[in-house]
């Protein structure tokens, strides 16, 4: 799963941002999927007349966890996962079925921590109208 | 999050790297997991309530639309990871799950009820590989979720 070596320190500006759509036209069948590798087969998630006549939403929906994990395949892709040291999320709105998930990664400081160069990203996954679904930040590794 | 023994094995990399879109290459001994897998450490919890499990009731649908299962509702609010060295294949990973903090706020949908529960991963050597940090939130709503 690796995808990037380390950016340099040098590389890497504030303020600089990276754009990754992460899936297009969210499918049922990739909640399912996910439910199925994660083991959370909550049936809100899985369970269309479940989610929709018992709970009363409108259809499942996506696990926050399976957008966060969309959000780190866009991370991972852009500084490399084994370079990670930090990646947290706050779920602001759910994501739906027909979705389309855009990540948007911008650089909010580079900087030493522990002996070596790290850069930190505000992470936002916006939907196809623009709002945001996540919202939170990953600190990684650089090289010098 | 798992409690106890979990092995990142080759297998269910691919198929959680699949769920996220990945193409899908089977990953060999050493190389890196997606970041959010340690999650999936649930399939190794024996009591995970989000999975049917024999013998305890399922609430989703078979010939009736499901049961509504009351004061169950927690909704996955934040999660956090702290990486103090890559998740590898072949790892053996022990998860170490313990309560945060809990606190409250008033929203415009009444009295929400926060709740932290944060899990340390050790492998084979019991050095710490990663710290997880989850929030859930709890509030006067139907069903739950993850």
């Amino acid at each position: 799963m690796t995808a990037q070596q380390a950016w340099r320190a040098g590389e890497l500006a504030v303020g600089r941002t990276f754009e990754t759509v992460v899936v297009e036209d969210l499918k049922r069948t990739q909640i399912v999927q996910y439910a199925g590798a994660s083991g959370d087969y909550n049936p809100l998630h899985t369970d269309e007349i479940y989610a929709t006549k018992i709970a009363g939403y409108p259809s499942v929906f996506a696990h926050g966890m399976l957008t966060m994990g969309l959000t780190g395949q866009a991370i991972a892709g852009l500084v490399g996962a084994e370079n990670l040291v930090r990646f947290g999320v706050r779920f602001t709105a759910q994501v739906w079925p027909g979705d389309t998930l855009t990540v948007r990664c911008s650089v909010v400081g580079v900087g030493e921590r522990d002996g070596g160069p790290v850069a930190e990203f505000s992470v936002s996954t916006v939907n196809g109208d623009g709002t945001e679904v996540v919202s939170g930040y990953a600190h990684a590794r650089l090289a010098r | 999050m798992a409690a106890g023994r979990f092995p990142v094995e080759a297998a269910h990399v691919l198929a959680f790297g699949r769920s996220l879109g990945a193409a899908g290459e089977l990953p060999g001994a050493g190389d890196v997991a997606p970041p959010t897998f340690l999650i999936a450490g649930a399939q190794f919890d024996a009591d995970y309530p989000l999975r049917p499990r024999p013998g305890v009731p399922w609430p989703g649908s078979g010939g009736e639309a499901g049961l509504v299962t009351e004061g169950a509702g927690g909704l996955h609010a934040e999660q956090h990871f702290v990486y103090h060295r890559p998740v590898l294949v072949g790892d053996v990973l022990v998860g170490d799950v313990r309560p945060g903090q809990e606190w409250e706020k008033h929203g415009r949908s009444g009295r929400l009820r926060f709740r932290e529960q944060i899990t340390e991963f050790r492998d084979a050597a019991g050095e710490l590989v990663a710290t997880a940090r989850s929030v859930s939130v709890l509030r006067p709503e139907k069903g739950r979720a993850s």
